[in-house]
């Protein structure tokens, strides 16, 4: 506890643009056999370091097998939230869960070069406590912090449905059970939310069944994967509205509302569409009857490609799909950033009118077939996946890796974990960075990355930007 | 003479009471300048200030009318009044062993304002902090006016009741209201996170203190 709020907590979007830039980034390292124990790796990000764009400290856990994928702090802005007033809380703590092995770490990260583990919660709690497994996206709000979960109870994850669970943002225990009344949400996987408005939106992905051990392509074929998203009332914990994109969009992943909390719309981002492998980026919003809408304001056309350049999962279809499997938006809700894992791009949107999104840029960078270098000469496995965006907007940062399975089945031949950046002009230019360039441990993957003192994808605000 | 003073430093602890509670972000002036952001207009500053206000004065009525009731057994004066501090101190003591902050305010819509404010003052005993003012004022007003019947005296103190709750009321929504138009037309958002300071063991050892008074006067003063 502090006497005053974490000077990393802002009340509005604007004042953390405005705040002094990232120090270091810590990212997820993971084997994807669980030979070796994942991690979180501390990259120096400090300007005119001698480490600068290295990485400078490992967290490795003891386990093997947890496979970490997403993570997320303790405490954000979400703090300065004029009714709850948890303003003295520190930004101290990464929650890191396993979603193999249900497992989830509370990492110290006070001093960045000395982060360490700070407590651990063993699988049977979570199991016990809530009947959900699998933790997968942080996030700290009005009653601590809420973690979905992409499995139900059972070995398998299928016994009942996945959902989010709340933990005590002091102790680090879990409560419970978000949901009072879910509605139709049977599947789960992003959720986020504005604070004023008290509102919820969540995704999902699939069961457990359905990519534990890889895509199935059956499910996809016959659109078994998540194709809804869902509209809940926060604090009353109930699903006001479950909107069908239409089950041809199959696995509705990321959520990314608009910073600003006066507005009511944002974003969501559709891997593929089983009619015609596009990926889409759909816009919601809630129209002037309090009823939320959504339309298809991004399509990305797949690629042609010579069936032998193709791993055995796509031969039959003879083209490359983008696979949008994340996208981030930037603290001033002007620039969103779309990963093409499939197409080797990370571009780069002008969403200024949310309705009508402009390609602003692009970046391309490995890719199934492309498989672009990196403007350093080197190698980009996979291709662009984990974005994250600077508070200020100025820097992009991106790793390579989708998911443990996922990877071998798309890209058969390709191993290894890089994390690279763009900077962002003040025109809105968008180039990599030729200098900027990380090579993971050997036998480790890179996956999500959160910055020092929080970035775009983490901190809810309470007070628009003025 | 001397008991005139001592009333009127009795109605300044309840102003100055009401500016301490107006100045601590606990009991809402953020609330205020987030309306009139979030609306984006000067006019829901106001508004949301008159709704905070209400669920305060609600909720200090809520506190202090059970003790006219009891106050109304003259013979049990000092034993009421010594118990009413004693039940102060345990509040303030209690918030300092538990530091955690009440979850069940997170579940409150943030458009109902007025129920926030009521549950925000009831959870930090901001109610009993007035009870030994009170107490003190009301036993002065009964020397004062003699020995009453017991429903006379009662009808004062209820009117003292309410008065105690909507002059500490007023104070406090004046220093909340002063320090929400700072923000919102001049010093701008920055400010708001540094001008929030954690007042929670201040708050404990404040209600403490007054406990500690109402005993203290109960057995040697009024």
């Amino acid at each position: 506890m502090n006497l005053r709020p974490d000077p990393t907590f802002h009340a509005s979007p604007k004042l953390a643009m405005q705040a002094p830039v990232e120090n270091f980034a810590f990212t997820v390292m993971l084997s994807p056999d669980g030979s070796q124990s994942d991690g979180i790796a501390v990259v120096d990000l400090r300007h005119g370091s001698d480490t600068y764009g290295q990485i400078v400290h490992q967290v490795i856990v003891p386990n093997k097998g947890d496979e970490f994928h997403h993570f997320g702090w303790n405490a954000c802005s979400s703090s300065l939230s004029p009714l709850t007033g948890h303003a003295f809380l520190e930004r101290r703590y990464l929650i890191v869960p396993g979603i193999r092995s249900s497992r989830i770490y509370v990492i110290d990260v006070k001093d960045p070069l000395k982060a360490h583990i700070h407590k651990t919660i063993e699988p049977e709690e979570l199991f016990e406590k809530t009947g959900y497994s699998r933790p997968h996206t942080i996030h700290c709000g009005p009653e601590g912090i809420y973690v979905s979960t992409l499995g139900g109870g059972g070995p398998d994850g299928t016994d009942g449905p996945p959902g989010i669970f709340i933990m005590d943002c002091e102790t680090f225990d879990i409560i419970g059970r978000y949901e009072m009344d879910r509605g139709k949400q049977d599947k789960h996987y992003d959720f986020w939310w504005n604070l004023p408005q008290d509102y919820m939106v969540s995704s999902e992905w699939g069961l457990p069944p359905q990519f534990e051990n890889g895509i199935v392509a059956e499910d996809l074929l016959s659109n078994k994967y998540g194709h809804s998203i869902h509209f809940w009332d926060l604090r009353a914990r109930k699903n006001i509205q479950t909107m069908d994109l239409g089950e041809n969009h199959q696995m509705a992943l990321e959520i990314r509302p608009a910073h600003d909390p006066t507005k009511s719309y944002g974003f969501c981002g559709v891997v593929v569409d089983t009619t015609n492998l596009q990926g889409a980026i759909f816009t919601w919003w809630r129209d002037d009857d309090g009823v939320w809408q959504s339309k298809k304001t991004i399509t990305i056309d797949p690629v042609p490609a010579d069936p032998d350049d193709l791993p055995d999962l796509l031969k039959g279809f003879g083209a490359v799909p983008p696979l949008v499997t994340d996208i981030d938006l930037s603290l001033d809700d002007k620039y969103l950033y779309v990963a093409c894992w499939g197409l080797g791009e990370m571009h780069q949107y002008d969403v200024s009118d949310p309705m009508n999104p402009v390609l602003a840029g692009k970046v391309e960078l490995g890719g199934i077939v492309a498989d672009h270098k990196h403007a350093n000469g080197k190698d980009f496995a996979f291709g662009p996946q984990m974005v994250e965006v600077s508070r200020d907007g100025k820097r992009v940062y991106w790793t390579n890796s989708l998911y443990s399975t996922w990877d071998d089945q798309f890209y058969p031949n390709d191993e290894g974990g890089q994390m690279v950046m763009a900077n962002v002009g003040e025109d809105g230019s968008f180039t990599l960075d030729k200098d900027f360039y990380i090579d993971f441990p050997k036998g480790l993957r890179a996956h999500q990355i959160r910055l020092e003192g929080g970035d775009c994808s983490t901190d809810s605000f309470c007070y628009p930007s003025v | 003479m001397a008991e005139l003073t001592s009333v009127a430093a009795l109605w300044w602890a309840v102003i100055i009471s009401g500016f301490y509670h107006g100045i601590n972000p606990g009991m809402g002036w953020p609330l205020a300048v987030s309306a009139a952001l979030m609306e984006r207009k000067h006019t829901a500053m106001p508004k949301a200030l008159a709704m905070l206000a209400l669920g305060h004065f609600v909720a200090m009525i809520a506190i202090l009318l059970p003790f006219t009731v009891m106050i109304a057994l003259v013979t049990w004066e000092v034993e009421i009044r010594v118990g009413a501090g004693l039940l102060v101190i345990a509040m303030g003591v209690y918030l300092l062993i538990n530091r955690r902050h009440p979850r069940f305010l997170a579940r409150v819509h943030p458009a109902r304002l007025a129920l926030w404010s009521f549950l925000a003052a009831m959870a930090h005993g901001a109610g009993l902090m007035l009870v030994p003012i009170f107490l003190g004022i009301c036993a002065i007003g009964a020397e004062e006016t003699g020995h009453l019947a017991a429903q006379a005296l009662m009808g004062n103190n209820i009117m003292t009741a309410f008065g105690v709750a909507a002059v500490h009321t007023f104070a406090m929504t004046a220093a909340g209201g002063v320090i929400a138009v700072i923000i919102y037309f001049w010093l701008g958002l920055k400010f708001l996170s540094r001008t929030w300071f954690n007042l929670d063991i201040v708050w404990a050892l404040s209600l403490v203190l007054v406990g500690c008074f109402g005993i203290y006067s109960a057995l040697y003063g009024h």
